[in-house]
């Protein structure tokens, strides 16, 4: 399983050099790699529908509990052949459809990316593992919506979509790590068996709470929804593949994933219903008004989800195996939805659905497969839809008593509005009369038309025989969801039952729906004047809220004035050094181990304080080296008093080498200006003052602490019987650590070649400027 | 004398402090090289400072037979010295250049090109 994921990711590195093999009419061969993991994939359906599955382990950072843990059971499987399968259709609908584009190698390279991430996301079996990936579909799709960087719209709407995935990703991430502690394991297998100590921790509501966050930005779930319509700026193929089987569906597999781990109690099913529900009602209605194409798709999309995130916080029997069986339809007729939408917009040249009828006359196949995908989304009676909505309601009939009416209700509007807008996508544009402007309008190349028509028929085979479908993989997805063993048939015809009548009144007056409304920009425009409040305003707001507040904060911080820089930094420094002194609690000093003070050192250092000042004071620039230089004198006579000949000498000689370069190189500079105002000086000299006091503090602190001399010991010892030399300080320079010294003298010698380059330097006048 | 060297840290500390706080750049120079002296004293003072017995071995012994100045602070003030002098030479030489180039000690002067870029 391991290479599956691999082979998408090596692919996408190969594209960067042989990437141009893309543009040739080779190019479609590209799409033969999903053709082969699905054909790998669905050797397993077999094994899998018997109640078996497959676990695959690596090692890869065996001590952060991260490895490559890998399980395909049902769950999986359903994911993987959507994600390889409907990846396929769309490899090859996107070659045909990016033609001639000039960066079509960078747009495989993204998408197979995409599709291993997805395939990695939905095959682990390690929670961190599954969050490095799902943080890969959340980067390599902000990539592939933003693939027209050459219009702001586009790179805005990738940047929220990346914002709001990547900030579930965070809470996600926290939530793994707080189940991760808790349950002392990563894997999610084992974390099934831990299901009462972490559903019985105090902070488990938390931990859903965080997870559920991740699964619902990701999925595009109220209040988060936004992004997806948005996202609707990506190329057609990619909206096709992101929006019906694979990104937002992420949540949905995570919820499914996590539900027998988190899952039957009434805080999931509570929150995820009312979300969930009001996601459906919500974004159904607005499908209503939207007069692009994508528009509709999108939010119905949205819809869909909603109703899967409903069924799966329902979390009964009847529900899970409503929700497997409807993300196999839902991904089936909105993919071909989606690239039927593709088609018209590559030919027709605009997705505005007031403009566009009548096209079945020249695009016959697509209407096809339109039609056939637009009665599937509908529920008709022998299409696969009609199964997946009889079990949906099925699922909210058998709810608790107290409920079932509600969630029935719910359930039947949004599907009533879900039918106009399948309608409204798959019928609309081809019927009526066709308009001038569409006559020239030719059926495009074969690899563009197949796949949506594939599709749409897969839906009604499925819709006719879903005995098949439900024992080989809806079946084992609801088990692996409910985390048991059960045989789930799927049958056409159940007989005359309150089911069947929901189902007719959906069909008929979600057809009367859309017979009655017409799409108009005047409606789309009423609809927008409720936006102001919406949570995508709140969300902008934010943002730009975010955006000042960093401009405000950078042009305070980064003012370009380094005392300004200075003063932040050592003021910081002041309070972490008083915090730290102020744990040590109080100072004390002991008087019994001072060394006494002589006449000449109480000279020295009033000399030394004295050159302090007049360093300080001076307005010329002569005196202030001079003093500067007095001062390295004193701590010279300092060395000599306290038993350090070598350090006197040094510092002997670099003092009067400073000076010497000081006076000959700064000689002609004119005295210094007194530039600051009084307060600026007052208030440096306090922080300097404080500095200096905390020094000192640090410096009594220290000066009573225990010190080793086991080391100092050790060259002393060692000197003349290693190194054969008597003065220590020096052999340990040039001896003991030798290599030191030698790159010293390295630094040394870089910085003799930048004086020497400075001073040689002579710039043309020119370059004066 | 502990103590009265403990008052010189933090008064070097404190004149570095106020002097790279200044927009001269000779006066930022002068107060690095102040604060690098106090800190040399620091480390030296961290030693157990003993008078008149520095860490050279007696030339009729082979090994020490009193107390001895710490050798280690002493080294690495060495190479502190040592390196510091590299670093203010080189910044002198520098300051000379931008004196020449633009006629000026001003660090503020230094940075409004970079504000017009802005």
């Amino acid at each position: 399983m391991l290479f599956t994921v691999l082979s998408g990711l090596i692919t996408s590195s190969l594209i960067v050099p042989f990437g141009r093999f893309l543009k040739t009419k080779w190019g479609f061969i590209l799409a033969f790699l999903p053709v082969l993991l699905f054909l790998y994939f669905t050797k397993f359906v077999v094994p899998i529908g018997q109640g078996s599955y497959f676990v695959q382990s690596t090692a890869w950072v065996p001590s952060l509990g991260i490895n490559l843990d890998f399980k395909l059971d049902g769950l999986s499987l359903l994911f993987a052949l959507l994600i390889t399968g409907i990846g396929a259709c769309i490899f090859f609908y996107a070659n045909a459809y990016l033609k001639g584009q000039k960066y079509i190698d960078r747009f495989f390279g993204y998408l197979c990316l995409f599709m291993s991430a997805m395939l990695g996301l939905v095959l682990s079996d390690n929670m961190l593992l599954l969050f490095i990936f799902w943080e890969l579909t959340s980067i390599s799709s902000f990539f592939l919506i933003g693939f027209n960087n050459d219009q702001e719209d586009s790179r805005k709407s990738a940047m929220t979509a990346l914002s709001i995935t990547g900030l579930g990703g965070f809470f996600l991430l926290a939530g793994f790590v707080l189940m991760g502690n808790i349950a002392g394991t990563y894997n999610i297998s084992e974390l099934v068996d831990k299901v009462s100590l972490i559903q019985q921790h105090p902070l488990f509501p938390l931990i859903f709470g965080l997870v559920a966050l991740g699964a619902i930005t990701k999925s595009a779930q109220f209040p988060f929804h936004f992004w997806l319509p948005g996202a609707m700026k990506a190329p057609t193929p990619v909206s096709a593949y992101l929006h019906s089987a694979t990104m937002v569906k992420a949540g949905i597999y995570l919820l499914a994933r996590f539900s027998p781990i988190l899952g039957g109690n009434p805080i999931w099913m509570y929150s995820l219903m009312i979300i969930g529900g009001i996601t459906m009602l919500y974004a159904a209605f607005h499908s209503l008004f939207r007069t692009d194409l994508k528009g509709v798709l999108a939010y119905s999309t949205i819809s869909a989800l909603g109703i899967l995130i409903f069924l799966l916080g329902l979390g009964s029997k009847e529900a899970v195996i409503a929700a497997s069986v409807f993300i196999l339809v839902h991904a089936l007729y909105k993919a071909a939805l989606f690239l039927i939408t593709g088609i018209i917009d590559h030919e027709t040249g605009t997705r505005d659905l007031t403009v566009l009828q009548g096209l079945r006359k020249v695009l016959m196949p697509v209407a096809i497969a339109g039609f056939l995908a637009a009665l599937s989304s509908a529920g008709v009676p022998l299409t696969f839809g009609f199964i997946g909505k009889d079990l949906i309601y099925e699922a909210t009939l058998h709810a608790a008593p107290s409920l079932f009416l509600y969630l029935t209700i719910a359930a039947v509007a949004t599907n009533i509005l879900l039918v106009s807008a399948g309608f409204m996508a798959g019928i609309k544009p081809f019927i009526g009369r066709l308009p001038e402007q569409f006559d020239h309008i030719h059926l495009p190349y074969k690899s563009l038309w197949i796949p949506p028509l594939l599709l749409a028929i897969l839906g009604v085979i499925f819709g006719c025989f879903p005995g098949f479908v439900g024992d080989w993989i809806s079946g084992p997805t609801a088990n692996s969801i409910l985390a048991q063993q059960e045989v789930f048939h799927l049958k056409i015809w159940h007989g005359f039952n309150l089911i069947l009548l929901l189902s007719a009144i959906t069909i008929l007056v979600g057809t009367l729906v859309f017979i009655s409304n017409t799409p108009s920009h005047k409606k789309l425009v009423w609809i927008a004047t409720f936006e102001k409040i919406s949570p995508a305003n709140i969300f902008n707001a934010c943002a730009h809220e975010i955006e000042l507040f960093s401009a405000f904060f950078t042009a305070k911080m980064h003012n370009g004035y380094l005392r300004s820089y200075l003063l932040k930094i050592i003021l910081f420094a002041e309070l972490l050094i008083g915090y730290q002194l102020y744990l040590g609690g109080p100072l004390h000093i002991k008087w019994d181990t001072l060394s006494p003070v002589s006449f000449y050192e109480v000279t020295t250092v009033c000399i030394l304080i004295g050159a302090i000042v007049l360093t300080i004071r001076t307005s010329s620039r002569l005196t202030a080296v001079v003093a500067t230089s007095v001062v390295g004198y004193a701590i010279c006579l300092i060395f000599v008093f306290y038993s350090a000949p070598d350090l006197a000498m040094t510092q002997f000689t670099i003092d009067t080498l400073t000076v010497v370069l000081f006076v000959l190189v700064l000689f002609k500079l004119p005295s210094f200006l007194n530039l600051a105002n009084r307060r600026t000086i007052i208030r440096d000299a306090v922080v300097a003052i404080i500095f200096g006091m905390l020094l000192s503090m640090v410096a009594l602190r220290v000066l009573h602490e225990p010190t080793t001399t086991d080391i100092s010991d050790f060259y002393g010892d060692y000197a003349y019987v290693l190194a054969k030399g008597k003065n220590v300080v020096n052999v340990l320079l040039v001896d003991f650590r030798g290599f030191d010294t030698m790159f010293e003298i390295v630094v040394l010698s870089i910085a003799a070649l930048g004086v020497y380059s400075l001073l040689k330097l002579r710039l043309k006048s020119s370059d004066k400027e | 004398m502990e103590l009265i060297l403990v008052l010189l840290i933090g008064i070097l500390y404190a004149a570095g402090i106020y002097l790279i706080l200044r927009r001269s750049m000779v006066k930022l120079l002068l107060g690095i090289m102040l604060l690098g002296n106090g800190t040399n004293i620091l480390i030296f003072l961290l030693g157990n400072i003993i008078k008149g017995k520095p860490p050279i071995i007696d030339p009729d012994l082979k090994v020490f037979t009193d107390i001895y100045a710490d050798p280690i602070p002493q080294a690495l003030i060495l190479t502190a010295i040592v390196i510091s002098f590299g670093l203010t030479s080189f910044a002198i030489v520098l300051l000379k250049r931008v004196y020449a180039l633009l006629g000026t000690d001003d660090l503020d002067d230094l940075n409004t090109p970079e504000e017009e870029d802005i």
